[in-house]
């Protein structure tokens, strides 16, 4: 089952973020997609101030992972823009399985390193400043897939 | 002081070993850079598992280039982050089994400072000076008032320059790496004409942006598309360079002034893009400047060799076998 939810301007994608980011705990995925500039950078800023990191969150596609670990609720950054045709990537392993927060940009790169269940955000762009978010979850994130389509 | 350096922390496994600082006796350096290209991008379980199989022979070859013996060696300097934690991890662990085997001290070098020191193998660093690091994974201006004494400006609010090109290099399906792919049709096309480009603002007067200019390109070849407009790749490759290096300039200039700079320094790989090596020399031709000879942009052992000895004899303090790999590593 998937829900929809129309995203106006950054304004309301930050609201989305900070509203994604009240079910965020150790071992929380969220795994997003969408082409080159629909927001998922954007999105996991706005994420990761909600769940506490307050250094500057930017992209970790040149390193493939960035780690925030300074906080309570440690985040993992993954960008898997550059895995194209790899499917699993063991190296990431530890720190999707790990005890952080995790949010896999590109994540149908790796689908073959991903837990069972997730939360995942497909990001549509429907003019330049309006998306509209797929939004789909499997075991507990389904109830949240819901919820965040309210 | 003979110093050994190692550098592993994307896809080049390179070792070096200098004679105080800046007499580079050696630099010996593997790349994988074809076996990645397939996939337009560094796949880390394969950089790792390279690494692993290239740096015992880079080793050796890297003793016998310099003519210098195992028991020679006074101090060993290694590439601590940020990078790939599994590549870094192949030099890390190199690097403490030589130091343990030869019972010398071990230092951690910032990969960035290397690529700062990268300049000061042709000539000496003078201070104050401003450094505008550029490449595929930073954008950041650094101060540094004395040697191995960092502090930074400003950096990318989101996306990295080099990492900018290549997206852009993609969606226009002219190839990887981008900023070669740019630069050249960048300079292929001779007219004065520009597509219109935006203004990049930021909060802070030495942060850098690049996501904005990146949906910009994408929002107008989509609209393009849309109408049946006709697209001049190489116009648009001109427009964005432009814009791009621009943005570098000016802050550049801004943090050159504001701090009275000595120097000023170019660091990391976009150091070889042509428009910035040009409006470099022209913008700043009222201090002193350098820029890596092209040897010296890409990774290489030889730059963390020069930064592990100043940060030795800076701040004569060195590092424990303990020391592991950082993703992400502040140079302050």
């Amino acid at each position: 089952m998937t829900w929809k939810k129309t995203i106006d301007n950054l304004f309301a994608m930050q609201q989305f973020a900070i509203r994604v980011a009240q079910y965020a705990d150790k071992g929380f995925t969220v795994c997003l997609s969408g082409e080159l500039g629909a927001g998922k950078t954007t999105f996991t800023q706005f994420f990761g101030a909600a769940i506490g990191i307050d250094e500057p969150i930017n992209s970790p596609t040149f390193t493939i992972m960035k780690l925030y670990d300074d906080s309570n609720l440690p985040l993992v950054h993954i960008d898997a823009y550059r895995l194209e045709g790899v499917h699993e990537e063991p190296s990431l392993e530890d720190y999707i399985f790990g005890p952080y927060v995790c949010v896999i940009e590109w994540y149908e790169h790796i689908k073959g390193s991903l837990p069972d269940n997730y939360l995942a955000i497909d990001f549509m762009r429907i003019s330049e400043t309006s998306r509209e978010l797929i939004i789909k979850g499997s075991g507990r994130y389904e109830t949240i897939a819901k919820a965040l389509s309210h | 002081m003979i110093v050994l350096a190692i550098e592993s922390s994307c896809d080049e496994t390179s070792v070096s070993i200098n004679k105080d600082g800046t007499t580079i006796l050696s630099n010996v350096v593997l790349s994988q850079i074809a076996l990645h290209a397939k996939y337009g991008g560094v796949v880390p379980e394969i950089a790792s598992r390279e690494h692993v199989k290239g740096i015992t022979a880079v080793f050796e070859e890297s003793f016998e280039k310099a003519h210098i013996a195992p028991e020679d060696v006074d101090l060993v300097a290694v590439t601590e982050g940020p990078g790939l934690i599994g590549s870094l991890l192949i030099g890390i662990n190199a690097a403490k089994a030589f130091a343990l085997a030869r019972n010398i001290p071990i230092i951690g070098v910032h990969h960035i400072a290397g690529h700062v020191y990268a300049n000061a193998i042709e000539a000496p660093l003078e201070f104050p000076l401003i450094c505008l690091v550029v490449s595929g994974g930073h954008t950041e201006l650094l101060k540094m008032k004395s040697h191995y004494h960092f502090e930074k400006l400003g950096e990318t609010k989101d996306d990295a320059i080099g990492e900018a090109y290549d997206k852009i290099a993609r969606v226009l399906g002219i190839g990887y790496p981008g900023g070669p792919a740019i630069d050249e049709r960048a300079q292929a096309y001779k007219k004065s004409d520009r597509y219109p480009m935006p203004r990049v603002s930021t909060d802070n007067p030495y942060d850098f942006s690049y996501s904005g200019l990146k949906s910009h390109v994408i929002n107008m070849l989509n609209r393009m598309r849309m109408k049946g407009e006709p697209l001049d790749v190489d116009k648009m490759c001109a427009s964005f360079q432009e814009a791009a290096v621009e943005h570098l300039i000016q802050k550049s200039l801004d943090a050159v002034k504001a701090v009275n700079a000595k120097m000023f320094l170019v660091a990391g790989g976009v150091a070889a893009n042509s428009l910035l090596r040009a409006r470099v020399q022209e913008t700043f031709d009222f201090v002193k400047v350098a820029m890596p000879p092209f040897e010296y942009c890409t990774d290489n052992a030889a730059m963390i060799g020069v930064a592990g000895y100043y940060k030795y004899i800076t701040h004569q303090k060195v590092d424990t076998l303990d020391m592991n790999g950082r993703s992400r590593l502040a140079i302050e």
